[in-house]
């Protein structure tokens, strides 16, 4: 089976769970057999593991012709495309685009992040899908979240194929409600055209039923999964700190919950002393939870480092005795299951997707402080509560593969292909 | 086939209320009354009134030809006496009758046999108390709890005097032996063993309103033709239910309160007879002896005691708990001690098993805790606060055996200094009728003497105790 999909961030260059999930997805897909993908982002680097998908750079796909010979755009685009494909592409051009924006190729530049002229991009991005859908031969189209759901919708209207949505957030889970009218006109339109939707927890199931009104029928859940750890990750080097360590990893916004962690957090410290509270990363309500610490008088003993990347998040993880994610709306929520893998027990909010497949985790809801608080002081004073979750966490996080996720996906497309 | 033994079992723990870590050191009630409450006059109207109503009725009807064991934790009796004292009463119309016969078991429906002898004893006798003082008997046969055994602890068992007890007929431990003679322990050769027919007593605990059993529905028609099949020689059926069984468990539109009714018809028509326990221990005779090495229990699929103590959380906690045992034994605070019985209930240790998968479909069913890590935390959480007031009383520093003979001095000196003062008393007296002139210096320097060492035995405890 041939799929094409659309995507906005893939591996390694990645800024959200969104890259990782379509990454692992897709692989997973791949590995169960049979499935030749097509994977389209804005802008590759060359470095992405191409071995299971095609992958076409939306920014390297000429809309308006241009009259250039095979060495020109091996030199140009060589590191990201096979020239033999751009002139495919090429002889699709379905409109005169002359007027836009256009380079020495035909191509549009993309950032690939999530510029103030987003919507444009989104646009943009739709224009090229339909070049490409005229050129690549598939059986089914797959748009991962909103920003690709214009390029979805357009794909099928040029070829007739089915669509397939991936929900991986919708604008309420990162507005707490106020959505953005503009992107929920762009989620609703790419949900109604779709032929069926996929979402990463019944959690976000539901608000695509209830918030969107879309028909129960065809909104099917596939939970997402988590990639093994490398051995080198796994043994990263850490320092290990005489104190306990609870940690939050993510971006500091409203939707993550970050004001419930440092209430816990002022409630453990006035019980116990030797630990410290770690609140990684960056976001708009970082200053105002720097302001919150100070106020509850916890700032000796509660830590600011800064947003983590790569190898870094894996050490701050080796180095913690709790992981804690108490986000207020969490379609999924990748964090804590890599917490896990790298045996860290975990403490998740009830309003995270991920808590309706972990039975080894601790759940509370967001704002009960009382219960998180009092979930963190068991796991830093009780050992065998500490081992216990770090085992069988271990055991159960091993069985969430991305093979068994694809699976359930190549599921959904037959179902689609044999109406 | 002659005989059944039938037994209902009654058990409710204390639940535990939602308790927090900074409760730890300053709230020192424990318990969820309000649930406690609920749960017991709940079950009490669906099932334990009605049953005791339907076996009075079943007693005088049959002209006290059937007969039923029950038993009942300490903890249950004392949630009846607070909560639902017309339970009692009802149960008391029913030993009145005189075919119900009362089994041992430990107060709290401890796992204490497991780990701490002394405290299984106490527990035992405790029960028994109560048992006497509510109803007048005094337990002949034993049965712990949830039929926890082995050879270790029917030793003790037999130590404390019972002829019999009362346990699982696991099949790992039977094998090719039928559950329907009577045994006698390795661990005890005097010691009777009773084993629960597994098969006929699941056939109406779990299966009797399972439509998907191929057997349903059952009747006791039906049930009765069974037992009678069983081989001729075989001596004794031990059917052993929880009493919510009947009305609970198997609700009263099932048919479970008809068919148990029922039962003493057949039963007749087949020649069959009830019996109590402690009637088929002294009427049989033992037919082989059964060795039992790891203890087992009538609990989940494995029958062994994996349901309480089968992951760290559940060990950290028992062994936490009985590592005070000593401790807590040295105390005389009765709210204290009172705790430390509640503390002991099985059920904590149930809430907190992690067999999700099969099994675990049990323990999440009777769990007042969302998951096994939130019971394991909130029971914790309570012991700590009980620790520290085991400390309170007596500071951890002190050893045991130190503290034991400083306790000790503290009992003994009341009558030590009651004994001196008479002897002085005495010696004045003999002094006053001597009237001579140089003997008052020798006896006055006498209790001078001893009062010193008691002076010096006497400042630590003291101090000890105010702390």
């Amino acid at each position: 089976m041939k799929a094409l999909m659309f995507g906005w961030e893939f591996p390694p260059h990645i800024l959200g769970g969104l890259g990782t999930a379509s990454y692992g997805l897709t692989k997973g897909m791949a590995e169960n057999g049979n499935m030749e993908i097509t994977f389209v982002i804005p802008k590759p680097h060359g470095d992405e593991d191409k071995s299971f998908a095609n992958i076409i750079g939306a920014g390297n796909t000429p809309i308006a012709w241009r009259d250039t010979d095979w060495d020109y755009v091996k030199s140009r685009i060589g590191n990201v495309m096979d020239p033999q494909l751009y002139f495919d592409l090429r002889s699709h051009i379905y409109a005169d685009f002359n007027y836009m924006n256009v380079n020495d190729l035909g191509c549009i530049e993309f950032s690939g992040r999530y510029p103030d002229n987003l919507l444009e991009e989104i646009n943009n991005y739709s224009i090229v899908a339909g070049v490409i859908a005229r050129t690549v031969d598939f059986d089914i189209i797959h748009s991962h979240d909103w920003l690709t759901y214009p390029a979805g919708i357009h794909a099928k209207q040029v070829s007739g194929k089915p669509l397939v949505i991936h929900v991986h957030a919708t604008d309420f889970d990162r507005s707490r409600g106020n959505v953005n009218p503009t992107v929920f006109n762009i989620e609703r339109d790419g949900m109604l055209n779709a032929d069926h939707i996929i979402t990463v927890s019944n959690l976000t199931r539901r608000t695509v039923i209830e918030k969107y009104g879309i028909d129960p029928a065809k909104v099917t859940t596939v939970h997402n999964a988590v990639e093994p750890l490398s051995e080198e990750l796994l043994n990263v080097e850490h320092h290990k700190m005489k104190e306990k360590v609870v940690t939050f990893l993510g971006r500091i916004t409203m939707q993550k919950g970050p004001e419930y962690f440092v209430e816990a957090a002022a409630k453990v410290l006035q019980k116990v002393h030797n630990v410290r509270f770690v609140m990684a990363g960056s976001g708009d309500m970082m200053e105002k939870m720097i302001r919150l610490a100070a106020k509850k008088d916890i700032s000796d003993r509660f830590h600011f480092p800064g947003f983590q990347k790569g190898k870094q998040v894996y050490e701050m993880l080796k180095a913690s005795d709790v992981y804690i994610m108490p986000s207020v709306s969490e379609p999924f929520g990748i964090s804590p299951l890599e917490a896990m893998q790298m045996g860290v027990p975990s403490i998740i909010s009830k309003q995270s997707g991920c808590a309706e497949i972990l039975n080894h985790v601790i759940k509370t809801d967001f704002w009960d402080i009382d219960a998180m608080a009092d979930a963190i002081y068991s796991i830093i004073t009780y050992p065998a509560m500490h081992k216990q979750l770090k085992e069988e966490g271990l055991k159960e996080v091993n069985e969430i593969v991305w093979k068994k996720a694809g699976k359930k996906v190549i599921d959904i497309y037959n179902n689609l292909l044999n109406k | 086939m002659s005989a059944i033994c039938l037994y209902f079992q009654i058990h409710q723990p204390f639940r535990l209320k939602r308790y927090r870590f900074f409760d730890i050191g300053n709230d020192h009630y424990y318990y969820d009354d309000f649930s406690n409450e609920e749960i017991l006059s709940r079950i009490a109207q669906h099932s334990y009134l009605p049953a005791n109503e339907l076996l009075l009725d079943m007693i005088k009807s049959s002209n006290k030809k059937f007969k039923v064991a029950f038993s009942i934790s300490g903890t249950a009796i004392e949630q009846f006496q607070r909560f639902m004292p017309e339970f009692l009463e009802s149960l008391k119309k029913l030993v009145a009758t005189g075919c119900v016969e009362f089994i041992s078991e430990p107060y709290a429906h401890s796992l204490a046999a497991l780990t701490d002898i002394d405290e299984f004893r106490r527990q035992v006798e405790l029960h028994n108390q109560l048992i006497y003082t509510e109803f007048g008997q005094k337990p002949k046969v034993f049965k712990n709890t949830e039929f926890v055994y082995n050879d270790e602890i029917a030793a003790y068992i037999a130590d404390m005097g019972y002829k019999a007890v009362l346990t699982e007929g696991a099949k790992h431990i039977l094998g090719w032996k039928s559950p329907n003679y009577i045994y006698t322990s390795a661990g005890a050769k005097k010691l009777k063993v009773l084993f629960r027919n597994s098969k006929l007593s699941d056939d109406i605990a779990m299966r009797f309103s399972d439509t998907a059993w191929h057997e349903y529905p059952l009747t006791a028609d039906k049930y009765m033709n069974w037992i009678a099949q069983s081989p001729k020689e075989e001596q004794i059926i031990n059917i052993a239910l929880n009493y919510e069984t009947l009305g609970e468990n198997h609700p009263r539109q099932t048919g479970i309160f008809d068919f148990i009714k029922a039962l003493p018809r057949f039963a007749e028509e087949k020649g069959i007879e009830f019996w109590t326990p402690s009637e088929a221990a002294s009427k049989l005779k033992a037919v082989d002896t059964i060795s039992v090495t790891h203890p087992i229990s009538g609990a989940d699929e494995a029958r062994d005691t994996s349901a309480w103590l089968g992951n760290d959380l559940q060990n950290e906690a028992f062994n936490k708990l009985y590592s005070i045992a000593e401790r807590v034994h040295l105390c005389s605070n009765e709210r204290l001690l009172q705790d430390w019985l509640y503390l002991q209930s099985s059920d904590h240790f149930f809430y907190m098993s992690t067999k999700h998968f099969g099994d675990g479909a049990a323990h999440a069913l009777f769990s007042p805790f969302e998951s096994p890590y939130m019971a394991f935390t909130n029971y914790m959480n309570v012991l700590s606060d009980f620790i520290v007031r085991v400390e309170e009383q007596y500071p951890l520093s002190i050893e045991n055996e130190e503290l034991n003979a400083l306790l000790t001095t503290i009992k003994n000196q009341e009558s030590e200094i009651e004994q001196l003062n008479k002897e002085l008393r005495s010696l004045k007296t003999s002094m006053e009728e001597r009237e001579a002139e140089e003997t008052p210096t020798q006896p006055a320097k006498k209790p001078e003497k001893e009062e010193k060492p008691k002076k010096t035995a006497k400042r630590p405890a003291a101090k000890k105790a105010a702390k």
